[in-house]
């Protein structure tokens, strides 16, 4: 019923293959990306689909926004090479089953934050920044209705996504909510990008939730002081889906006064949390996803950062205690912004 | 105001010694699901001298004593059956002595496990006891007396192996003590003295123990907790066996259960690792999740889920609120590591038929040499039926240990009728004597291991 929205003759045109030729993950020249791309294409094995680290990346890559990670994807599980081992697959398809009970819907009529699948985070969203907003999903037992599905890409498993994810949008259409501000950007990627791709329809407007806090920082302006921080940003695989949005980590930061450090791994070139990768049937995937921590943490220290500012709270739980160990703290952006307009967040000294 | 309560009164003063209705209604329960009886006094003494006086007095008049550390153990074990005195040992908490190079500490009877652990990582970082998964207020004499096990019990076994010396007061009121602390020597060693191992699995009917010299081991710098999931319960055995053989980690325990969804029908394998620096814990996880489970990960048959520094100790399992009013019970097995999925199979079976969520957790015990397996079923307090169905179905499940080649881990009295019914007739004739022996007047723990 759902089908990718996917072009072979743009691939067939296109001169970069940026797709495969900027993977970090993937060392391949420009030919045979474009091989294996069309190999992809046409159902066939590919080197690509065992090694693909499921990083999210290409979506970006792509300026034909011609979806090469959303057909990666749905190869994989065509042809049966999935990336993580079965037993984590099955665990994380039944993580997102609700089991307590439906939740309570209340109408709207307007604007909301959603929690999605974080509602235990609700200490993120506290104070002026989030005054008279909304907020849906608020109860940690029953937040899988919420949940975006999106995270089976990393599984190789759309047919999960494309078989819940109808439910899930209904759930939360039925608030009558007309802007639903994302609190994780999979969850707005999943809305502006997924949903697009394949065809199906979402009855609300996304926001980005760095869109939000930037604008609502515009109205508190008089009120924010400046943080004085150096600090580093760890993109998470899902802002891949929503590039054009990234520009508000720059333009928060910059209203803020929080001073980015040069960095390496930065932007299109950020490295992946390894949230995913260390479980990966892929042999040496544990050691590969140390190292890849370590050098990302390193560019960090490298650059002088003292603060590492997160959007994706499993990014965070990934990464949060290295970087302590490090010497650098790790903090929401939610709360950075909180610091900047004089408030102080849970645990915050 | 009757003579033994003022005997009572004399022996450990008036504030510690109580026969009023409400406080002894919180003495006559445990956690579980065996029916409560009520004591007729409740006492609270300080000292092991106390305790003698107070077993004295309970042998001239013939009536029982039951002591009770933390309450923690569930299956009845400290509910005054024939009511008498109970005695709540947690007043005798001092941590007498700990000795770092010899590694051990010397504690009262009432010191919980809690109290030591919180004790140890302020005052000796370098050591750690093997602590069990139960809440903190469990006593380490509690523990040793039911041959629990922590979570060191891969790398050392039961916590009851790790005694190195005993004080007890037996059932007629003398003080002994066993191990090297019997010649005056310190409290370093149980070996290598005649064996009088009369005190450890008799659930406190042959005597009460007052102090234990219980073993310490290294605690490194960085502990974490690793995960490692299943989802062919065929493969638990091997999966246990291979990291036992690495030698490299603390505690594996595996765990299965219907709630929360993700758990179910998978095996989460949670293993303890320790380092004293970043060098020692990569090599670590190399060898166990590279070297020696790699081959399950590239195949695709196990998953490797990473490593969380820090442990939450104690590591107890989640299942009371799995069911509305909040009580769970569980049956203990002592079982050959092979059965884990004849146990998980058949465990999961008897709950769907008493209509309960299965748990079940199975912890390593020495080199693979045995696992604790744990099957648990919850029930709502406040609902007779769903007691009784838990009540059903953990003694189903007493009989399914015993069929699968195992034993019953702190069995209740039902559990202690079968073993005794299958204990070779004349080790069974040997406790009889020796319980006749230290406790002519059968006041210690009655109802419990009343051998015919
Ligand atoms: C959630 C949960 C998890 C648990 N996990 C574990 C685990 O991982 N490992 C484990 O081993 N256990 C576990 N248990 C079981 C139990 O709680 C512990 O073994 C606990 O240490 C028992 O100690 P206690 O002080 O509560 O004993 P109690 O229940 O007070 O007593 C146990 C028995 O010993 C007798 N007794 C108590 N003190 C003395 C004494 N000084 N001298 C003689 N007899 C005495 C009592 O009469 C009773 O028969 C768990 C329990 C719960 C509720
Ligand atoms: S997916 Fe995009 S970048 Fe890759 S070859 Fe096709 S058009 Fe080019
Ligand atoms: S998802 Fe990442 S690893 Fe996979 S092909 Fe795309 S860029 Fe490479």
């Amino acid at each position: 019923m759902y089908a990718l929205k996917y072009d072979e003759d743009t691939c067939l045109k296109c001169r970069t293959q940026d797709c495969l030729a900027k993977c970090q993950y993937i060392d391949i020249d420009k030919e045979s990306a474009k091989k294996e791309i069309l190999k992809i294409a046409h159902g066939e094995d590919s080197s690509v689909l065992h090694d693909c680290v499921t990083c999210y990346a290409c979506e970006e890559y792509c300026s034909f926004n011609n979806h090469p990670f959303y057909l990666i994807v749905e190869k994989q599980e065509e042809l049966d090479i999935p990336p993580l081992p079965r037993p984590i697959i099955k665990r994380g398809i039944k993580t997102g089953i609700p089991f307590r009970g439906e939740p309570t819907i209340e109408k709207i009529n307007g604007r909301a934050l959603l929690m999605g699948a974080f509602a235990d985070l609700m200490h993120l969203i506290q104070g002026k920044l989030f005054e008279g907003l909304p907020v849906i999903s608020t109860d940690p037992r029953k937040m899988f209705h919420y949940f975006c599905q999106l995270m089976y890409l990393h599984y190789a498993r759309n047919s999960v996504i494309k078989e819940r994810l109808p439910k899930i949008i209904k759930t939360i259409a039925e608030h009558e909510v007309t802007e639903v501000v994302c609190f994780h950007d999979e969850c707005y990627g999943t809305y502006t990008s997924y949903c697009p791709a394949i065809g199906m329809e979402v009855p609300f407007t996304p926001v980005h939730f760095f869109e939000y806090l930037y604008n609502r920082l515009l109205e508190l302006k008089k009120e924010i002081k400046p943080v004085k921080l150096k600090v580093a940003y760890q993109r998470p695989c899902s802002s891949r889906l929503s590039p054009d949005k990234h520009r508000f980590v720059q333009a928060i930061f910059d209203l803020i006064g929080a001073q980015t450090v040069e960095r390496e791994y930065v932007d299109e070139n950020a490295l992946c949390c390894g949230g995913t990768m260390e479980g990966q049937r892929r042999e040496g995937s544990r050691k590969r996803t140390a190292d890849l921590r370590r050098k990302n943490i390193e560019d960090m220290k490298n650059a002088g950062a003292e603060v590492c500012v997160f959007n994706c709270p499993a990014c965070y739980n990934t990464l949060g205690q290295m970087l302590v160990q490090s010497g650098i703290r790790p903090v929401f952006m939610s709360d950075l912004c909180r610091v900047a307009i004089g408030e102080k967040p849970e645990g915050w000294r | 105001m009757d003579s033994v309560y003022e005997a009572l009164v004399e022996i450990v003063g008036p504030e510690h010694v109580s026969s009023q209705p409400e406080e002894l209604f919180i003495y006559s329960w445990d956690l579980g699901t065996t029916e409560p009886h009520r004591p007729d006094y409740a006492v609270a003494p300080r000292t092991a001298e106390e305790i003698r006086k107070i077993v004295q007095l309970a042998n001239k008049e013939k009536i029982p004593v039951v002591p009770l550390g933390g309450g923690l153990s569930l299956a009845g074990l400290a509910v005054p059956f024939k009511g008498g005195i109970l005695l709540d040992l947690k007043r005798m908490d001092d941590i007498i002595e700990v000795n770092e190079r010899a590694r051990y500490a010397l504690v009262e009877c009432g010191v919980s496990q809690g109290k030591l652990t919180a004790y140890l990582e302020r005052h000796h970082p370098h050591l750690t006891h093997s602590e069990p998964g139960a809440p903190p207020a469990a006593t380490i004499a509690g523990n040793v007396v039911i041959h629990g096990q922590g979570d060191l019990a891969h790398p050392y076994g039961f916590n009851s192996d790790m005694i190195n010396g005993l004080e007890v007061v037996t059932p007629t009121g003398e003080i002994c003590q066993f191990g090297s602390c019997a010649i005056g020597a310190g409290w370093f060693t149980l070996h290598p003295l005649p064996d009088v191992g009369l005190f450890l699995g008799w659930t406190g009917t042959t005597g009460i123990i007052t102090k234990v010299s219980l073993r310490l081991f290294p605690c490194k710098k960085i502990r974490g907790m690793a995960q490692f999931v299943v989802d062919d319960e065929d493969l638990v055995p091997e999966v246990f066996y291979k990291i036992t053989h690495t030698q490299m980690v603390e505690d594996i325990m595996a765990t299965s259960q219907a709630i929360p969804p993700f758990s179910s029908e998978l095996h989460h394998f949670t293993i303890n690792i320790a380092a004293d620096s970043e060098k020692e814990l990569e090599f670590k996880l190399e060898i166990v999740f590279d070297d020696t489970l790699g081959e399950y990960i590239h195949k695709g048959d196990g998953g490797y889920l990473g490593f969380i520094r820090g442990l939450e100790r104690p590591q107890l399992s989640k299942t009371s609120d799995w069911r509305k009013g909040g009580g769970f019970e569980y049956v203990g097995s002592i079982m050959p590591i092979e059965q884990y999925p004849e146990c998980y199979r058949r465990g999961k079976e008897i709950s769907e038929r008493h209509d309960i969520p299965y748990t079940v957790l199975a912890r390593c015990i020495g080199t693979a040499h045995a696992m604790m397996f744990s099957w648990t079923y919850a029930f709502n307090r406040a609902d007779p039926k769903t007691i009784e169905h838990a009540r059903e179905a953990l003694h189903e499940t007493d009989d399914l240990a015993l069929e699968l080649g195992g034993t019953i881990w702190k069995p209740g009295l039902y559990g202690q009728r079968l073993v005794m019914e299958k204990l070779n007739p004349n080790t069974l004739e040997l406790m009889r004597k020796i319980k006749q022996l230290l406790d002519p007047n059968g006041i210690m723990n009655p109802g419990n291991w009343e051998a015919q």
